[in-house]
């Protein structure tokens, strides 16, 4: 029906989606500075640790031990015993003011269009970006993982922003295919899953980030035991010689190993173990999804399975997530190969929303695009 | 951790895993045999289900599965594919000797997954045998100290005075073994001396959700397999006021497995009585756009009563343990062809293929006999004739607003004598004079509902017939309708399926049920109790800490709440 009012609901959404998206940005920028802030803390409480210790090896180890205990607690405190990280609380504040935009958005286009708003691409990124924000949202009443509200955040407008530019489409009547319950629940548990993903990915990469920091630190500790040892037998010990000593450089100040904020997260093995936690409710999810979805092809199509491009990529993702699994079982794999596994199993993901919706021919021709 | 008496009991009741597991300790075990024949079979096998094979095939599986999603597939998209042909003629053919067409079925594609499963059934056997052994297993002894383990918690409770300090530890211990044994845990007692100790272990529902997970995998592989040869898929068109019959006959096209036999289908009827579709209206949002389609169908069992069913998109109906889908839908024309003596030569309504979303379709009329020279017509129908700027004709809505059809008329032979299959719906003009239309001198036939015109060259007469009922209003129902419809068997679906629902199942408790020991253990010390709880994980289980914590703090609630005050 054309609309005769100045506003119709359609547009209140793309207003409420518009300013939901400029909070994200906001949100992105709050958790930008507290990411520098946090390197900032770190080095600063670096500095009298390291001229309390003498001799490398027995300073930066144990003190990046220390610090990674520390962190791996601040990761499980509960809400009130958190970390005071003021820039963290705006940005997180700011996310929660936007999904409440993003919510009423996705709602008010629901509305509108009198179905659940998760029909065509612009739709999907809608509700899949609202149930990314929802589930980091979500799990920080259990983990601390501000950290990774900058990956999130950014993602979330980069996504949303892009969908809303690129992929609107006006509201038109359903097609006969996507009237079915299997809809509402195969669509609803991907972006679940995709969700779930996302965050196995942002900890994944801050873990091999994580991992490279801590090899380099420890090689470089290393190096200075070795001077240190070579040093010792013709050197007296005295106070304050060891940083002075040539490999004393090399160990005081850590050669370049990433960013500094990486000094006061968890340790790789707590982001690869959180990071698995994810990705394996993740897998359940999309396990879920390709099963309905069979079931709905079934029906709609006449066969369960069929190899349409989506479908393929659908398997894809899954057997790259079976993979993933697997890997941290195996000897050789667990750590930063499997990290890898996870970054490409996400990539995948991202992939066959955007890529295989909007170049690849097949059956699930529902972008709404021509 | 260093070996111990236990290590003997624990190999029994832990989970086996193959020797490149990231739990089991590196054992060089995969080295180069020096075995003979039996020693590199035992080596090759060994290789074949290790954790990183299975890893590498799986991540060749997706690799290998791409390429499928780039290129058209015959099983697909055939249309797709001969478009590939024509379009790159020179890589096609190349393409086409690696399967790059088939993909799902190539030799390289069936290899790497076959060789997943034979690694998966040779991991999954063994390890199935070993846990129902460890099923029945005794929890492993309590290790001498347990202090070593991941997760430790030592409390220590005073007696009162003149306390049976021996009867003390043993009801605390007993206590343990209720409590672990409530809570789901297999318990064992394993005293030594005044050390009284509870050994405890739970969670091997995970072992076994793994083992029903990989054994439903290949449940599902079996039944797409074997069920595969039981399927049929054919196609038939129907037009509205006319019968399919399930026979090969009525079909346009039938794909049956291997084990299905064409002769013995279902015997049941199918009549169309109305197809019903709804347009959106003229300037609304999407206008034009189709939807709520159903086919009304008056439907017969061979021997029964007519029924009357529907089929909608996403509801297919059940025939006989068939399941008959909408796939398409279109106009046919009704069209009568009379020779110069007013005889009727050809009368049929004639199912025209839509081009477009406003249904402007495309059609072809073959009249073999009855006329001096075999007569084809080519053309167009549109529901809603408009015109474009260019001049040609277009539909401009997809419901019968103001039907017309446009006719070319070639004469000549239409090549179907020699026996030669042709498709009905197109027509090859070799061997044939164009009579009218474009490169011609003459116009294209024009009619609506009702008109008859007069074929060029003299042939005759051509008459499209209005098949609206007597008083209707405007052209409805002038043009019949016909639908596409596909039906299948697939007996084996609901196999897949359950096949899949156990393999999910499976892989909940594979991954979250968590599989840990717990040990409690009781010493009688100078007037006190030293109690210890110990927990160790097998697999990933990022609860230990607080599952073994929170037993600490109840049992030691319970031994006060009974009478043993706490001093500390
Ligand atoms: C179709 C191929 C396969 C798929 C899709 C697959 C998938 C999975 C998944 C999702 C898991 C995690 C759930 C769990 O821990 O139980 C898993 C675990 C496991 N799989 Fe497979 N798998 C496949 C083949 C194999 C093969 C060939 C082997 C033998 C080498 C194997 C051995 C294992 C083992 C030992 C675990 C337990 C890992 C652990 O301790 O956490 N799988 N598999």
């Amino acid at each position: 029906m054309p609309e005769t009012t100045g506003l119709s609901l359609d547009s209140v959404s793309v207003l409420l989606v518009w300013t939901a998206i400029a909070v994200y940005a906001l949100a992105f920028i709050a958790y930008a500075v507290d990411l520098a802030r946090r390197g900032a803390v770190a080095v600063d409480a670096q500095v009298p640790q390291r001229e309390l210790v003498g001799a490398g090896r027995a300073g930066i180890i144990p003190s990046m031990t220390a610090q990674e205990t520390k962190a791996d607690a601040a990761l499980n405190a509960p809400i009130g015993q958190r970390q005071r990280l003021v820039w963290a609380r705006i940005g997180t504040s700011l996310t929660v003011l936007g999904f409440l935009f993003h919510l009423s958005g996705d709602v008010t286009r629901g509305i509108a269009a009198g179905r659940v708003p998760w029909s065509n691409m612009y739709e999907f990124a809608l509700t899949g970006t609202l149930l990314i924000v929802a589930v980091y949202l979500g799990v920080l009443f259990r983990y601390d993982l501000r950290f990774l509200g900058t990956f999130i955040t950014g993602l979330v407008v980069v996504l949303l922003g892009g969908a809303t530019l690129a992929f609107y489409v006006e509201i038109v009547p359903l097609m006969d295919p996507l009237k079915s319950v299997w809809l509402v629940i195969h669509v609803f548990v991907a972006s679940l899953a995709t969700a779930l993903f996302a965050l196995a990915f942002g900890l994944s990469v801050l873990q091999l980030m994580q991992a490279r920091r801590e090899r380099r630190i420890t090689a470089a500790a290393e190096v200075e035991a070795e001077a240190a040892s070579a040093a010792g037998p013709t050197r007296p010990e005295a106070p304050g010689d060891a940083s002075a000593a040539p490999g004393g450089g090399v160990g005081t100040a850590p050669p370049k190993s990433g960013p500094r904020f990486l000094g006061t997260l968890p340790g790789a093995d707590a982001l690869e173990s959180l990071a698995y936690r994810f990705a394996i409710l993740g897998f359940i999810f999309w396990t879920f999804t390709l099963i309905a979805g069979s079931i709905w092809a079934n029906d709609a199509w006449g066969r369960y399975w069929g190899f349409d491009t989506k479908e393929v990529w659908t398997f894809v993702v899954w057997v790259l997530y079976a993979g993933y699994i697997h890997a941290r079982a195996t000897r050789g794999w667990r750590g930063s190969r499997s990290a890898w596994l996870s970054i490409i199993g996400f990539t995948a993901v991202m992939f066959n929303f955007t890529i295989v919706n909007m170049f690849f021919k097949g059956l699930h021709a529902y972008s709404g695009l021509s | 951790m260093s070996p111990s008496r236990s290590d003997a009991d624990s190999a029994v009741s832990d989970p086996l895993r193959p020797s490149d597991h990231a739990d089991t300790a590196a054992s060089g075990d995969i080295t180069n045999p020096a075995l003979g024949f039996v020693g590199w079979i035992r080596w090759g096998w060994r290789q074949l289900t290790s954790m990183r094979t299975a890893l590498v095939l799986l991540l060749l599986l997706a690799i290998a599965a791409v390429p499928g999603s780039l290129v058209p597939q015959r099983s697909a998209d055939p249309n797709g594919v001969t478009q590939y042909f024509a379009d790159n003629p020179d890589l096609a053919p190349v393409l086409d000797a690696l399967s790059m067409f088939d993909v799902y079925a190539s030799p390289w594609f069936s290899a790497i997954y076959i060789l997943l499963f034979i690694s998966l059934i040779g991991c999954v056997i063994p390890r199935t045998a070993h846990h129902w052994k460890a099923l029945r297993a005794r929890p492993p002894r309590t290790p001498a100290r347990l202090a070593r383990l991941d997760v430790h918690r030592s409390e220590t409770l005073e007696l009162n005075s003149g306390e049976d300090a021996a009867a003390a530890a043993s009801a605390a211990i007993e206590a343990a073994q209720q409590q672990l044994k409530k809570s789901g845990y297999r318990v064992e007692r394993y005293d030594s001396g005044s050390a009284l100790s509870v050994s405890a272990e739970r969670g091997y529902l995970r072992e076994t959700g793994n083992l029903v997970f990989h054994g439903a995998l290949v449940g599902v592989l079996l039944a797409v397999g074997i069920g595969g040869g039981f399927t049929y898929t054919g196609q038939t068109v129907i037009i509205e006021g006319r019968t399919f019959v399930n026979t090969l006959l009525d079909y346009t096209s039938f794909n049956p497995g291997r084990f299905v036999d064409g002769d013995t289908l279902a015997p049941y009827a199918l009549t169309l009585d109305r197809f019903d579709v709804t347009y959106q209206p003229l300037g609304a949002q999407g206008q034009g756009q189709a939807g709520d389609f159903v086919a009304n169908l008056t439907t017969e069992h061979s021997g029964g009563e007519p029924q009357s069913g529907e089929v909608r998109v996403n509801h297919p109906l059940e025939m006989a343990g068939d399941r008959i889908y909408l796939m398409g839908n279109g106009y046919a024309p009704t069209l009568t062809i009379r020779d110069p003596e007013g005889e009727i030569v050809f009368s049929e309504s004639v199912p025209f293929l839509p081009q477009d979303n406003n249904m402007t379709s495309l059609g072809v009329v073959k009249v073999p006999d009855g006329l001096a020279d075999q007569l084809g017509l080519v053309g167009f129908f549109y529901p809603t004739q408009a015109e474009l700027h260019t001049g040609a004709f277009t539909s401009a809505y997809p419901a019968l607003g103001l039907p017309v059809v446009s006719l070319d008329v070639y004469a000549g032979d239409l090549g179907i004598d020699d026996g030669t299959p042709r498709s009905v719906y197109t027509l090859d003009p070799t061997g044939m004079d164009k009579l009218s239309g474009r490169g011609t001198d003459v116009e294209s036939i024009e009619l609506a509902p009702g008109e008859t015109a007069d074929l060029p060259g003299g042939y005759g007469s051509i008459t499209f017939e209005n098949e609206a009922p007597e008083g209707a209003e405007g052209y409805d129902g002038a043009v019949k309708r016909y639908v596409s419809l596909s039906i299948h068997r697939d007996d084996a679906a609901g196999w897949v399926l359950a096949f899949a629902v156990l393999a999910t199942a499976g892989l909940l408790a594979a991954l979250f049920v968590p599989r840990r020991r717990l040990w409690v253990k009781v010493t009688a010390d100078d007037g006190a109790l030293r109690l210890e709880y110990a927990g160790l994980a097998r697999g990933e289980d990022p609860t230990l800490d607080d599952a073994v914590t929170q037993f600490a703090q109840r049992h030691l609630a319970s031994l006060q709440a009974s009478k043993y005050p706490r001093v500390d």
